[in-house]
């Protein structure tokens, strides 16, 4: 009757409105039996970080192609650092240029899935990571 | 107390988070936290939203949230507590949680707590946690907490019992008169909300309402006449000749659902709503209703954990094999249903 699921928050950070691919990724998650709280386009990294407060997820997936990462995604980490949520799982997904990866893996930014992943890599990566 | 009873008492927001996430997993100590939670209960106002899929019940309860959080010249401003129920697929057991989309104008507000809440198979438009979560955000602080059912077609009634005030959202152009005579989900309005009210056929849809209420109070105002619906200009509360209630009369007099038209978009009734759901609550008050109301939920609460409790307790003592057995021996119409749970529950003696 309760089985513990998987809660997963997805957020598009930035100014850019392209969000099928947000939206492919909640739908996968969605058939791999998680739970996916999708909050739409153009949010803050401040609303990010207190939508995953107040949800309690597990995990949090970022979507961007505005070429905004490096200003937002560390933003968002200090965020979830002061709010005492450092074991959230986060992934990121869009256009993330190779070189910016290792910084972002630094941040704590683990799984970065860029176009064209098969959406079963993000769920076996979010099954195999979430604390 | 627990660490974390006393942190959500003290209305520390991770706290709340988790204690919901506990109810809902329904954790080894999510029991106790509930029972530490009780006696702090019972201040908030709960009010539960519902209607069919689309009717715009997201964005109404943004708009309703944030005129609460404000105030206006006769109300204080309240906190608000928000619990959004979205359906749980019953394929893969996942869920996409799509409420917040329509709420962003509440972010960045400490008054306001919002949670999205799978449904986890339930039926009646709400999660089985969802009363347990209401409890959280009522021992928490929060004035005022609303809570968004799945959406609802006919039958999704159990917010009824879970809020004091229930407001149902209709939108124009869902159906006849008949269906808004149909038993279920208008039964339990203590509020109608028509949403979309710039919508073509808005007048035919309050008319609609306005008929099936006036059923329920003999006093047809409203008439399908020809197959058109028309509006009968005396209505008894129209009459000149009739006779005033008395003051009595007024006090104990059943409570009529008003109907409001709103825009939620464009936040427009919001005023009005907001005014009607509080009339409601002082009309509980006042008519004595919400200490029944209370009771009865006492109940209803009551009896489900004695459901719940009585087959977890069943299934913990019965060894598997057993089980099974008496499963095939059913299903092969060896033995009824009736006799194997009283065989399973035992004679009353046993412990």
């Amino acid at each position: 009757m309760t089985d513990k699921k998987i809660r997963v928050l997805v957020a598009k950070p930035g100014l850019d409105g392209h969000d099928r691919g947000a939206k492919v990724i909640a739908r996968a998650l969605r058939d791999a039996g998680m739970e996916v709280v999708y909050t739409g386009i153009r949010q803050t990294p401040e609303m990010i970080a207190e939508a995953a407060l107040q949800e309690d997820v597990d995990v949090i997936g970022m979507s961007i192609l505005s070429g905004a990462h490096m200003a937002l995604f560390p933003k968002v980490m200090e965020l979830l650092r002061e709010n005492g949520m450092d074991d959230v799982l986060v992934v990121a997904g869009g256009i993330i240029p190779d070189e910016d990866v290792p910084t972002l893996n630094e941040m704590g930014i683990e799984g970065i899935f860029g176009p064209g992943t098969p959406t079963e890599t993000i769920v076996g990566f979010i099954r195999e990571n979430v604390s | 107390m627990s660490d974390l009873v006393a942190q959500v008492l003290a209305g520390q927001r991770r706290a709340i988070a988790r204690a919901i996430s506990l109810v809902e997993n329904d954790g080894a100590q999510a029991q106790a936290t509930l029972a530490a939670l009780h006696p702090h209960t019972g201040r908030a106002h709960v009010v539960g939203v519902t209607g069919p899929p689309g009717s715009g019940k997201s964005t109404l309860v943004n708009a309703l949230a944030l005129h609460f959080r404000r105030g206006d010249e006769e109300q204080m401003p309240r906190t608000v507590g928000i619990l959004a129920v979205d359906p749980t697929s019953p394929f893969s057991g996942g869920a996409i949680l799509g409420d917040r989309i329509r709420m962003r104008d509440l972010a960045g507000d400490a008054g306001i707590f919002i949670r999205s809440m799978a449904s986890r198979g339930n039926l009646g438009g709400l999660a089985w946690a969802t009363a347990d979560a209401v409890k959280v955000l009522d021992a928490a602080g929060f004035d005022l907490v609303i809570v968004e059912t799945v959406g609802a077609g006919q039958a999704e009634v159990d917010i009824a019992r879970a809020a004091h005030t229930t407001v149902v959202v209709e939108v124009p152009g869902l159906g006849d008169d008949v269906q808004a005579i149909k038993a279920g989900i208008l039964e339990i309005a203590d509020v109608f909300a028509v949403n979309k009210a710039d919508l073509e056929g808005v007048d035919h849809a309050v008319m609609a309402l306005r008929m099936m209420l006036d059923l329920d109070t003999r006093t047809g105002q409203s008439v399908m006449h020809h197959g058109r619906l028309m509006e009968v200009a005396a209505g008894a509360d129209a009459q000149p000749g009739a006779a005033p209630q008395s003051e009595e009369e007024q006090a104990t007099a059943p409570w009529r659902p008003p109907i409001v038209k709103t825009v939620a978009t464009r936040r427009e009734g919001i005023l009005e709503l907001a005014a009607a759901i509080l009339a409601h609550r002082a009309h509980l008050e006042e008519s004595g209703m919400l200490a029944r109301r209370q009771r009865a939920r006492a109940a209803a609460e009551l009896e489900t954990i004695i459901q719940q409790e009585s087959l977890r307790r069943v299934l913990a003592r019965t060894d598997p094999g057993e089980l099974e057995t008496l499963l095939e021996r059913i299903a092969r119409r060896d033995l009824d249903p009736y006799a194997a749970a009283q065989e399973l529950l035992g004679s009353p003696q046993t412990p």
